[in-house]
């Protein structure tokens, strides 16, 4: 309920109403969440059914005004105290797809993590860019530079991840072929043929060090 | 926009027969002044291999490797040294400074050893490390700094005399991750300011800084990601 929680740490710093809430969170997080202003209507009005914050009545240009109440800033000490949960994990696609490209067969699945990693690490390096432009000088920019940040580590543990995937699948490709292999020397008669072999796969366990 | 760095279908063979290893397959790649371009893969993909190419640190089984237009074979080892000293500047993990000697001393050793006046590569040498950010630590020894601080004294050590190629070899290995940035930024502005930097890496994180990614595999460059030099489409394909 990170919205929810949001507007409500927003609200504690004074009485606001939802245009500025919203630009107030966009700011804050350069946009990178958007939110529709009915979205943050919508919040406000099950924060106030809960008793978490009150409706002042309309200002001089008609804005339905909303201040925090005692329960609401309880609400929202509890949330800077307590971590995130982390429950299930949510849908992923691109774990699903791995999951799907080894187990069904026809599939390039070294082309499918390549793709990826050069997909994810442009849109890394548009996070950069994007942190170079921004000095962190002020609270507003810092909070800008930590939400960037968060989305610079995600695609990092993202390429990590496929570069796992690869040097495991390589693992896993290279133990079938030497199996293979095994077969053949041992049903082979043809000792030369199977030294042979033996020492190309040597040169490749080499060249994959 | 000129080629700083030229690998021409560039193939390093180590040992034979049997134990015959190709750490570079047939790689072409360019650096041009004014662009960091990052090379990533696994331990054993090739990328420190083309890093010592490109220094003049190793020579290429076949293939040539140009520097400022200059083929880096036809040079001979003496030249090799020169070029060294006066157009690449390399960047270690490790940092590699002179332990006996200061920041100072340290960053102006590559300009005396090339001849240069020693006040006037001492000049130099001042200028590099405040454009590094530690003019005020230039009588400091090794050991009396951090880190990031070796660190600038090596990217001084590696920019000074105006050097336009600036190669990497994870630079930020030994540093904590904002220090690490701050290198990365160092580095960055050198070849906004009209260097050519090659970047080894296998941090994504870091690599992200680059105009350029290249992803090698198997001494083969398998994929680029990022945005492609605006002339690059003027140019015939190859």
């Amino acid at each position: 309920m990170s919205v929810r929680n949001a507007l409500l740490a927003l609200l504690e710093q004074g009485p606001r109403y939802g245009y500025q809430l919203r630009a107030e969170f966009e700011d804050r997080t350069g946009g990178t969440w958007p939110l529709n202003v009915g979205q943050v209507y919508t919040t406000l009005s099950r924060l106030e059914r809960d008793g978490f914050v009150e409706g002042r009545g309309a200002d001089g240009d008609g804005h339905v005004v909303y201040a925090v109440t005692t329960r609401g800033r309880d609400e929202v000490a509890t949330w800077f105290s307590s971590p995130v949960p982390r429950t299930q994990p949510p849908r992923e696609e691109l774990a699903i797809k791995l999951a799907l490209a080894v187990s069904v067969p026809g599939v390039d699945v070294g082309t499918v993590i390549q793709q990826q990693r050069s997909a994810t690490m442009a849109a890394l390096q548009d996070y950069t860019r994007l942190k170079r432009r921004a000095t962190g000088d002020d609270p507003q920019e810092l909070a800008w530079v930590l939400v960037l940040d968060s989305l610079v580590f995600n695609a990092e543990a993202e390429i990590r991840w496929l570069d796992h995937c690869e040097a495991r699948l390589r693992r896993a490709a290279k133990d079938r072929d030497d199996d293979r292999r095994r077969v053949v020397s041992t049903s082979s008669t043809d000792a030369g043929r199977s030294t042979d072999a033996g020492r190309s796969t040597d040169a490749e366990t080499e060249a994959h060090r | 926009m000129n080629a700083v760095l030229e690998l021409d279908t560039v193939t390093r063979v180590h040992g034979e027969g049997a134990t015959e290893v190709t750490a570079l397959h047939q790689v072409s790649f360019t650096a041009y002044a004014g662009e960091l371009v990052a090379v990533m893969g696994p331990s054993g993909s090739g990328k420190s291999t083309l890093l010592t190419l490109a220094g003049g640190l190793d020579s290429p089984t076949s293939g040539v490797v140009r520097v400022e237009e200059t083929d880096l074979s036809a040079l001979g080892q003496k030249g090799r040294a020169a070029m060294r000293r006066t157009s690449i500047g390399y960047v270690f993990q490790d940092f590699n400074l002179i332990p006996a000697l200061t920041a100072v001393e340290n960053v102006a050793l590559p300009r005396e050893l090339d001849g240069a006046g020693s006040r006037s590569a001492r000049r130099a040498a001042l200028a590099a490390l405040g454009e590094v950010g530690i003019g005020d630590l230039a009588k400091r020894f090794p050991d009396e700094m951090s880190g990031g601080q070796q660190q600038r004294v090596a990217i001084a050590r590696a920019i000074v005399g105006d050097r336009r190629l600036i190669l990497a070899d994870e630079p930020t290995g030994a540093l904590d991750s904002e220090t690490g940035e701050d290198i990365l930024r160092l580095i960055r502005a050198r070849c906004d300011a009209g260097a050519a930097g090659v970047l080894v890496t296998h941090e994504a994180r870091h690599a992200a800084w680059a105009d350029r990614v290249v992803f090698l595999r198997d001494g083969v460059i398998v994929d680029e990601a990022g945005s492609d030099r605006p002339d690059a489409l003027l140019q015939p394909a190859r």
